[in-house]
């Protein structure tokens, strides 16, 4: 018995991938309607899908898209809005350096050190803790250079699943906007992480909210379970409606070099769903399961953890969210649990929670008990 | 403190739009803020401008006019003026999306394996010795433009030679694709607008001008813009000069079956180089030839020396694709997979591709034909010897403008018109334009 702990991709309680109800009633309404046709989108995508992107993010009543300072462009899942926006702020920003946290998922170094950004980190996991190192966050910010970017996971901090606090949040807006630190979220798992997706988007609504400017990338592949189709969106909130048509203007620059224009299908699953107040109810109710399994997932791990009697504190796993714990456990103690329990998880201890179920959960519990109280 | 801001913001403004350079004594704010007061830190962003080909069809939908003709950006348009979706390509979308064991798991960051073998058999042929002997790493991408881009990023990583020849003139897109990817671009003559064909010696001399190694933009068939195609005589000196200075060929194909009809004659210029043993880049579009435009489905091919070398070429291209968009879009490659590995969908595909470049060429005939029926003065053999989806009238930017203004036609000021927007119907409008422009403006 083996279990895959490695890959970032919602598995069901029988272990399988998942394509929403909805996702599927989406699909088949647009490959039947045989009056759609395969025309190149626009440079910056499809209009709807952007529109509404934008409103999810920002929220329908976002002042900033009232007053039209938002620009929305289709990209390519997170991967390929980090980049687009990297390689506009290389091209058009002052400060070429952004400040990533400690740790990070693994390819966003590459994908700012490629768009020409100067990569440099700030403290945020704190391993005594398994918690957030607040304070070392807030000293590294503060000795940023002024106007510097710095990339902010929105919610469900990957790999960690370490998030601030609503309070910590605005104090570190209010630090960031003291020294006009440019904000860069990457918001891949809205509504995954607690279940809802406006709490998981209240860092960058309130970020949105005081006028300033921010970056934002999102992604529709673990939200909506897109994840092959690629679909995502880069918004860049600026202080007047003038400035967003220039820089969507700009952002045409970077895309149309690099493929052109994005793909048709899976954004127009999502403006499908979206626009439809039906469909967009049903896709929160097997969103928010999705979510619901997985915080399912952590007490049970818990509670298996806590009924060995598994050395430790372990209520991490039940702090940390969305889909990743960052286990605390050493790379000799992975080693040990793939060698002796088949067990799969990357080398830094984090472990999927999506690809638990209750059938493996006691397995995992076993590993991790025989592993800490193995002799290092 | 606001008036010298802004006049500080409006001085760097008309500069660079980087102020790295700016002497920090002459700062009298530093940078705009991004906090709730103060200026956009984007305040000197200038608005970028319309992209020349995709700007034609923002004008032309602008136009009231019942008699518009939109020739120009390259999508195929059926007799009646509209988009075609491939009955083929329905039929193989119904079967995936009604295919409920199907799910959308993120494809390796190469791409779908089937689609990339597939692929490399389709433009180098089945019994490719290279493809034989594992000489060949492909990998899927975005389309043409996608897999150019790859490919100059992975040359501008791992090839010595940084510098790319590119035909002159050719789409409008290549250069921005390679300088943003690193290389430097340098052109090679290639349309003659005397005889509005290839200026065959301009092109040898330049190419042997060249400094050894450099890499060679090559269309494989169908030149975009001019249509205008060397002869497979032609190829073959082209070959032997390159492959004697060492020139690495990077080949753009994005009409193969469409130019022709036929697939193999199409892909002839490519499978020359493939066979000779020696190295080449290969991005391979399925927008045109399958009609899935806006789907992004391609392919970038790299040609090797040994199959050993192709596994390490791939592996790097690994790491140029992940930090781009980690991996690339399922739907369209599966459609396409599911086409080419079916014989008798493979079979209707090359019947509804022949249908689509009959229509095209038909349309060449019946331009040709009106405008000899007006007696309009000039030699117009050339819209019938130049092929593909575009012909390269030879009307200047002051004929063309005029043709807008007067007639509602719609194309590049370069003189380029998509005969894929023609139908009988219109044909006898463009005719008319055309003449009159001729006949009025020099």
């Amino acid at each position: 018995m083996k279990v895959n702990l490695g890959v970032g991709a919602y598995r069901t309680e029988e272990g399988k991938p998942l394509v929403l109800n909805v996702v599927r009633r989406a699909e088949q309404m647009l490959v039947n309607d045989s009056s759609r046709v395969k025309e190149y989108l626009p440079i910056t995508g499809l209009a709807d899908f952007n529109k509404m992107s934008a409103k999810l993010i920002f929220g329908n009543d976002s002042p900033a898209i009232q007053e039209k300072r938002v620009t929305t462009v289709q990209c390519l899942s997170g991967t390929g809005s980090l980049r687009v926006g990297a390689e506009f702020l290389a091209r058009h920003y002052q400060q070429r350096t952004i400040y990533i946290p400690q740790p990070t998922w693994g390819n966003h170094p590459k994908v700012f050190a490629l768009s020409g950004l100067f990569v440099k980190t700030y403290r945020y996991y704190d391993p005594a803790t398994r918690g957030l190192n607040f304070q070392g966050l807030v000293e590294d910010l503060s000795s940023a250079p002024s106007g510097a970017v710095v990339l902010l996971h929105a919610c469900a901090h990957n790999p960690t699943g370490v998030d601030p606090t609503v309070e910590q949040w605005e104090q570190i807006r209010q630090l960031m906007r003291s020294k006009a630190l440019l904000p860069f979220f990457d918001s891949a798992y809205q509504g995954f992480a607690s279940g809802n997706l406006d709490a998981d988007a209240q860092p960058v609504r309130l970020f949105a909210a005081d006028g300033g400017e921010l970056l934002a990338a999102q992604s529709y592949a673990k939200n909506m379970g897109l994840y092959g189709e690629r679909v995502g969106a880069l918004s860049i909130v600026c202080k007047t409606a003038d400035v967003a048509a220039k820089v969507e203007s700009q952002l045409k620059l970077v895309i149309r070099p690099m493929y052109s224009s994005p793909p048709i299908h899976g954004a127009s699953i999502v403006a499908t769903i979206l626009k439809d107040s039906e469909m967009y109810n049903e896709w929160t109710i097997e969103l928010k399961a999705m979510a619901d399994r997985i915080i399912s997932m952590r007490h049970q791990l818990f509670e298996a953890l806590r009924e060995r009697g598994t050395p430790g504190d372990w209520t991490h796993i039940v702090k940390q969210i969305g889909m990743f714990t960052f286990t605390g456990l050493n790379t000799e103690q992975v080693a040990f649990m793939t060698k002796e329990y088949h067990i799969y998880m990357t080398s830094d201890g984090r472990i999927s929670m999506a690809g638990l179920s209750s059938k493996t959960v006691p397995l995992l519990a076993d590993a991790i008990h025989a592993a800490v109280t193995h002799a290092n």
